[in-house]
């Protein structure tokens, strides 16, 4: 019975396997009863994971399947005959015969009591609760007919709220100390910024210090907040604002939408993960009282334009002027949770980050130059709102870099949440409303943008665009699948050989183009190990998205999230992508149009870099 | 402090060279010489010595671990500190046996960090073994490897508990983990692990010198030896003693000169509280099994308050790991201080007795499955006098 350990949270959290070669090992199969009932399940499976496949049903709370096992709720406990005490499912690994009862007395009459503390220091009330109808506890309070506080019930707030955050805002009277997110942020993210302080009735999860969250070396991807069970976490919500804005009618709101809300907002509207809302959502909007409704892929189309550009004109000094201080591989820098955790984490490898601002940014400064000036509105009156799946892009628009217009070149960043909130208040049926498109002329879009959500999506993208331009062929994969940059393998390789080049490009020949795409910061730091080990030297350019499974794992996208549901997401966008008609960013008629028009001196000009890219901050582990 | 002379620690005569002759043994010799003398750990638990041992050291791995538990934090316990200081040669040389017969190289002394003052002569022993070949390379001229380090607690009384111990000897939060896996197999730093209290490896060296046989012989049945037992509270001649297993609790009163007893809290803090009608029981593991305390309450001492200070205790150690034992220290305590205050309705009190059952089966590791104890023993065996003070 060797237990291996996995990952790096503290240790009393690790998920434990247990060795298939034990010696209790019957074939790997181990006889069970369970109720009464004799199971097989394989060896070293946890009781809890022996009842869900079978179809028994056992309440959790601190249990998440993104994460190590903690144990520590005890609303999942099962009784073991032959154990004095009762065992935590989710925790203990049957490795022999055992018998288990899952709703004994005993077991019923401790959960119910487990649920009446944790109930009796839940300050607030369900109903001023942004979680109400979406929360563990709440669930399981119903679950088990709580209908009165037995051991009382908290009347007053012990701590304040931390609202310093753009992105994150904790309360921590509604937590129940399941440490989901400090092992969201040690062990699944490998930042490290949450942990419990103090012992006792006074155990507290906080940052280092104590300090108020924007000053400490959080990366607002928002993977906490996605896995609290309760409201302790939440995004900050600037939809007052953005109502206040769409009903003053001075106001030119222009709302743009990133591909990943698309493929889950649905959910938030009960229908299963998988179902995507384009063309719903775009009425929805309009019925909202937005003035314009645009698509992010266009300005993610930009992005690939830009970042492929940069990529081909690193390559050419480096190969062709021999310029050793150009830095390849290149990193995207479409994840602002990513750019914060290098930031942080190795703020001397910033030069290996491409420059061009994420879609997101890149829309705003168009939007308040380009757009502006076509449609003769004062950039003052525009407020540009973009809905996204992610909590970190509530800091980026924030970035003091990101007023290259002249203003904030985005006002406010939304969440999925927050959006289906927005269209509940209105009083839609969001899956009921008509189909309709984008608005023009930032409407059409590429499905190389579309893909953006998924991880690999941008490698996929750039792939299409960068072969095409360096050889004059397609990407040589059926249907322009590119199926090595999909699926959700923590770091994935490859490459692809550049043969009979166009003749500006001739330096490429032959060339064999390396990258890789992770995803999840932990991921991310095994890549940027490998960068500082020299093993990347012959790489060119690597795809990181801060959350796992990319945008669609967003930190702001609808709660729950696990690996089926980010699965079911993907399936969405890469199945609205092949009906697309434009499937390559270089063709979106809109992107020549606007090189035409607007960025006259081309992708990675003097326009473009003015208004498209951007600097980043050295921050390092260590903040005053 | 009076020490009476005792049967197998306690008695100087005893300690010949174990160290020397365990080292003339094969492992597995020891184990099963271990195995035979009936040893159980003296932390409280109880739990066969041998057989850990022989677990650990089944236990396939390139390295192992033998921790010494000399966190003595429990209330009332303070045994370990008078092994600590005045036998600390058998202690050491119970922690080479166990690491020879496991096969571990290092061994770690977890020390109390309100014992800090006993650091240096701890050092000073462990230098003087050196010099003297009892640890290092080729021990004795065994060619068996030891070394012992000392690291110190910081205050928190969940690292008594052996994987809470672990996790704050590798320099995290102390917090217990969950088991299985046992340290046997997955202890300190994922290698296989023996945790023993100070007092089992003390009598290690003893057992080997005297043979398992000559050990057995003292105690019960089921409980083999002798136990030290730190006696406080209300009587003139507190100290620790050392008594065969099967002692009364009426012979240790007599033996410290207690009088008016009304009540013994054996075990310290999370231990059990024994009222005078059942002063006939005796200490060992089949009937009141003890980690080594027992302090005493005369007549004129307020049941409520001493359970009061239990449990203000309890929400001040607990982890707050586990839910039941974070929350449900404090109710307890709150529900001392609403009796204290005569607003305890007995509905309500038999709601909190109720969720001291489940304190003691749900929680995560000893310390919530025990702090209930004296609330429930006090309310179970002192209603009348507590509900009659006002």
């Amino acid at each position: 019975m060797n237990a291996k350990i996995l990952k790096r949270a503290p240790v009393s959290q690790q998920r434990q396997i247990i060795d298939k070669d034990s010696k209790a090992d019957i074939g790997n199969i181990v006889e069970i009863e369970i109720n009464g009932k004799d199971f097989k399940v394989p060896l070293g499976v946890t009781i809890l994971e022996a009842c869900r496949s079978n179809g028994i049903h056992i309440p959790t709370l601190c249990y998440h399947e993104d994460l190590c096992i903690a144990g520590v709720c005890r609303i999942c406990v099962v009784e073991v005959e032959g154990m004095k005490t009762l065992q935590a499912s989710c925790a203990y690994p049957i490795t022999n015969r055992i018998n288990v009862w899952t709703s004994s007395e005993k077991v019923r009459k401790a959960r119910r009591h487990i649920l009446d503390l944790l109930l009796s220091e839940h300050y607030g009330q369900c109903y001023t609760c942004h979680r109400n109808n979406n929360c563990e506890l709440q669930t399981l309070a119903k679950e088990y007919g709580v209908d009165f506080f037995r051991y009382g019930h908290i009347q007053e707030r012990r701590y304040s709220v931390d609202r310093s955050s753009f992105a994150v805002i904790r309360d921590m009277d509604k937590c129940v100390l399941c440490k989901r997110c400090v092992r969201t942020c040690i062990d699944l993210q490998e930042v490290g910024v949450l942990e419990a302080t103090y012992r006792g009735d006074r155990t507290k999860i906080s940052t280092f210090m104590d300090k108020p969250l924007a000053d400490v070396i959080c990366i607002n991807c928002g993977q906490c907040i996605n896995r609290c069970p309760t409201a302790a976490l939440k995004a900050n919500d600037p939809s007052d604002e953005i109502w206040e804005a769409i009903d003053n009618p001075e106001k030119h709101v222009i709302i743009q939408t990133a591909p990943s809300p698309r493929a889950s907002i649905g959910e938030e509207f009960g229908l299963p993960p998988g179902h995507s809302m384009t063309g719903e959502l775009n009425t929805a909007l309009r019925m909202i009282g937005f003035d314009r409704v645009f698509d992010t892929n266009f300005s993610a189309d930009l992005t690939i334009m830009e970042e492929g550009t940069e990529l081909l004109l690193r390559l050419k000094k480096k190969l062709v002027d021999k310029d050793d201080n150009i830095k390849l591989p290149q990193f995207t820098s479409c994840s602002p949770g990513w750019i914060k955790y290098i930031e942080h984490f190795y703020p001397d490898y910033l030069d290996y980050l491409s420059t061009c601002k994420s879609p997101q940014q890149m829309f705003g400064a168009i939007l308040k130059t380009f757009y502006a000036e076509l449609h003769n509105i004062d950039p003052a009156n525009i407020v540009t709102v973009a809905l996204m799946p992610c909590s970190a892009k509530k800091f980026e628009c924030n970035r003091p870099e990101m007023r290259s217009s002249g203003y904030k070149d985005i006002d406010y960043g939304l969440t999925t949440r927050e959006m289906a909130q927005m269209i509940k208040e209105a009083g839609l049926n969001l899956p009921e409303l008509p189909k309709s498109n984008f608005d023009d002329p930032f409407g059409e879009a590429s499905g190389a943008g579309l893909i953006f959500g998924a991880t690999g999506g941008v490698m996929e993208a750039a792939l299409r665009t960068v072969y095409e331009l360096v050889t004059g062929r397609q990407v040589p994969f059926q249907n322009l699948n590119i199926e090595v940059c999909r699926g959700f393998e923590g770091i994935k390789e490859a490459s692809i050989l550049l043969t009979e080049v166009k003749p500006e490009w001739s330096f490429l020949e032959g060339l064999e183009l390396k990258f890789i795409i992770a995803h999840g910061t932990a991921n991310a730091k095994k890549v940027m190990e490998m960068l500082i080990r020299g093993e990347l030297d012959d790489y060119h350019f690597v795809e990181i998205m801060a959350c796992p499974g990319g945008c669609i794992g967003g930190g702001g996208q609808p709660i729950p999230t696990s690996p089926e549901i980010r699965k079911k997401r993907a399936e969405a966008i890469y199945k609205e992508e092949m009906e697309l008609s434009v499937r390559k960013s270089h063709e979106n008629p809109h992107i020549k149009f606007i090189y035409e028009k607007f960025l006259t001196d081309g992708p990675c000009g003097h326009i473009s870099h003015k208004l498209l890219h951007t600097h980043y901050v050295r921050r390092g582990r260590y903040i005053d | 402090m009076p020490i009476i002379n005792g049967t197998v620690l306690f008695n100087k005569e005893n300690h010949g060279d174990g160290l020397k002759k365990a080292l003339e043994l094969k492992p597995q010799e020891i184990i099963m010489e271990i195995r035979e003398s009936g040893l159980k750990g003296r932390g409280g638990a109880g739990f066969p010595t041998g057989t850990k041992w022989m677990l650990a050291a089944a236990a396939i791995s390139e390295k192992k671990f033998v921790i010494c538990n000399a966190d003595e934090g429990e209330p009332g316990t303070f045994k370990d500190r008078v092994l600590l200081d005045e036998y600390t040669r058998l202690v050491f040389e119970g922690m080479i046996i166990a690491g020879y017969a496991i096969g571990a190289s290092k061994g770690y002394v977890y020390l109390r960090g309100e014992y800090r003052y006993l650091l240096n002569k701890l050092k000073s022993e462990i230098d003087k073994m050196y010099s003297e070949n009892q640890l290092g390379n080729n021990i004795l001229g065994s060619n068996f490897h030891f070394d012992i380090e000392i690291r110190l607690g910081s205050g928190a009384y969940v690292c008594g508990e052996e994987s809470a111990l672990i996790e704050s000897l590798e320099g995290h939060r102390g917090e217990p983990r969950n088991r299985p896996p046992y340290p046997v197999n997955t202890g300190f730093m994922g290698y296989p692990t023996i945790v023993n209290n100070v007092e089992t490896f003390a009598a290690v060296p003893v057992i080997i010198f005297k043979g398992a046989e000559w050990f057995e012989k003292i105690g019960t049945d089921r409980s083999k030896g002798t136990k030290l037992i730190s006696v406080s509270g209300d009587c003139e001649k507190p100290g620790v003693y050392e008594v065969p297993f099967g002692t009364t609790i009426n012979e240790m009163l007599e033996m410290v000169a207690a009088k008016d007893t009304k009540a013994v809290q054996i075990g310290g803090a999370s231990g059990i509280c024994v009222p005078k009608s059942e002063f006939g029981r005796n200490i060992s593991f089949e009937d009141v099994s003890t980690g080594g305390s027992i302090i005493i309450f005369n007549k004129d001492r307020d049941m409520l308050q001493v359970l009061k200070n239990f449990m203000e205790f309890f929400v001040e150690e607990s982890c707050g790991q586990c839910t039941p034992c974070r929350i449900g220290n404090i109710k307890l305590l709150e529900g001392v201080q609403m009796i204290e205050r005569g607003e305890c309705s007995m509905s309500y009190l038999k709601e909190l007795i109720e969720l001291g059952k489940t304190m003691q089966i749900a929680s995560k590791c000893g310390l919530g499955q025990s702090s209930p104890n004296p609330f429930i023993a006090i309310m179970t065996h002192f209603e009348n006098e507590i509900f009659t003070q006002w």
